[in-house]
């Protein structure tokens, strides 16, 4: 059973691909209902993938970098950190802690990623390699929640594309755009903002998870500023398993 | 400037740490998939991890530079308006980028 061919957007979905996207969910053609799916925030990616084009050649990398950097490391927020350190030529060993302390956070995700749908170690491999926060917000959004594996994987192949063109040809096209300007990386606040007001919806009456998640970021910036995400999360996951904790022992004396 | 080999290899490292982040923990944590806890927790991770990434992009507002407030405060606005109007990922991310660039390099210009 299938939702709907539009994932988070109301947009208008083509007919064709509606229907194809009611296919795909029975097992058929994975990939034609994953286009589907990754036409809202998928798309998202390209102008970000612009954006990083052009922040990778304007900080002065050959621009074979932005395609480098998004095919084989892609995660996003890591690789426009990357940009300045590859430019200052830091240790390996620094390049290793920061994609750690960035990255970290995917540790949280396997609890409800949905990789035991994936069949195959190749196309369980792939998905956890593309195991993005943009396909991990699609993949646990209430609507996926019938995805069959092929939709899954056919979803992140289309988003690592989407995000690895969007970035090369921004790289090839940035001599186009002034290097005084600045700013597009706003593309990626704009796509987190998105994300999240999606998934906000999902969870309309559930207003104590995002308010535990903002003072779990406040709680973040105030004491560990230099290490922010890996704070956040584990702040917010005790507080979670707090709140759980709490919960069941007030039924339990009940 | 780094030279390819470097480039090679620091891009290596950085996939290669990312991607054991992301695998490994699958390994130790299916096991605890049955637990009612870990369903709740999955449950309402999604929309607080997104959450905390949104502040994580705008942990380095500056707020002790009033002057260059708007333009972050207003984009974001523009974002959010443009995303409870149109429910668009690509019009509201493409719409709230172009505002904050418009209004950044309006901002250095004087």
């Amino acid at each position: 059973m299938v939702i709907g061919a539009a994932t988070l957007a109301d947009a208008p979905a083509a007919p064709d691909v509606a229907a194809s996207a009611r296919d795909g969910a029975g097992g058929g053609s994975g990939l034609a209902a994953a286009l589907g799916d990754s036409a809202s925030v998928g798309l998202g990616l390209v102008p970000l993938g612009l954006a990083f084009g052009v922040v990778v050649t304007h900080a002065g990398l050959p621009w074979w970098c932005a395609t480098l950097f998004t095919s084989v490391i892609y995660a996003g927020s890591l690789e426009f950190l990357l940009v300045p350190l590859a430019v200052a030529a830091v240790p390996l060993a620094s390049i290793a802690l920061t994609a750690f302390l960035v990255n970290v956070r995917h540790v949280f995700y396997s609890l409800s990623f949905p990789l035991h749908r994936v069949n195959g170690r190749l196309a369980k491999a792939y998905s956890t390699f593309a195991m993005t926060d943009e396909a991990y917000a699609l993949t646990t959004a209430e609507n996926a929640r019938e995805w069959p594996g092929r939709r899954i994987v056919g979803l992140q192949v289309l988003l690592h594309l989407y995000w690895v063109l969007g970035a090369t040809a921004g790289a090839l096209l940035s001599t186009l755009i002034p290097s005084g300007l600045s700013g597009l990386d706003f593309a990626m606040t704009a796509l987190f903002t998105v994300l999240a007001l999606d998934a906000l919806r999902d969870r309309r009456g559930d207003l104590p998870t995002p308010v535990l998640a903002v003072l779990s970021a406040l709680i973040a910036r105030w004491l560990f500023p230099g290490q922010f995400l890996l704070a956040a999360f584990v702040v917010f996951t005790a507080g979670l398993l707090t709140r759980r904790l709490v919960t069941m022992a007030r039924s339990a004396d009940a | 400037m780094p030279d390819a080999g470097y480039l090679f290899a620091a891009v290596g490292v950085a996939a290669a740490v990312t991607w054991a982040l992301r695998a490994l923990p699958f390994a130790v944590l299916t096991a605890l998939r049955s637990s009612a806890t870990v369903r709740e927790l999955s449950a309402r991770m999604p929309a607080g991890v997104m959450v905390i990434l949104l502040c994580y992009c705008l942990r380095d507002l500056p707020v002790t530079h009033p002057g260059r407030l708007p333009a972050p405060l207003v984009a974001l606005g523009a974002t959010v308006g443009l995303h409870l109007w149109r429910r668009s990922a690509l019009l509201s991310i493409v719409g709230g980028t172009i505002v904050y660039v418009v209004l950044a390099n309006a901002v250095h210009l004087h």
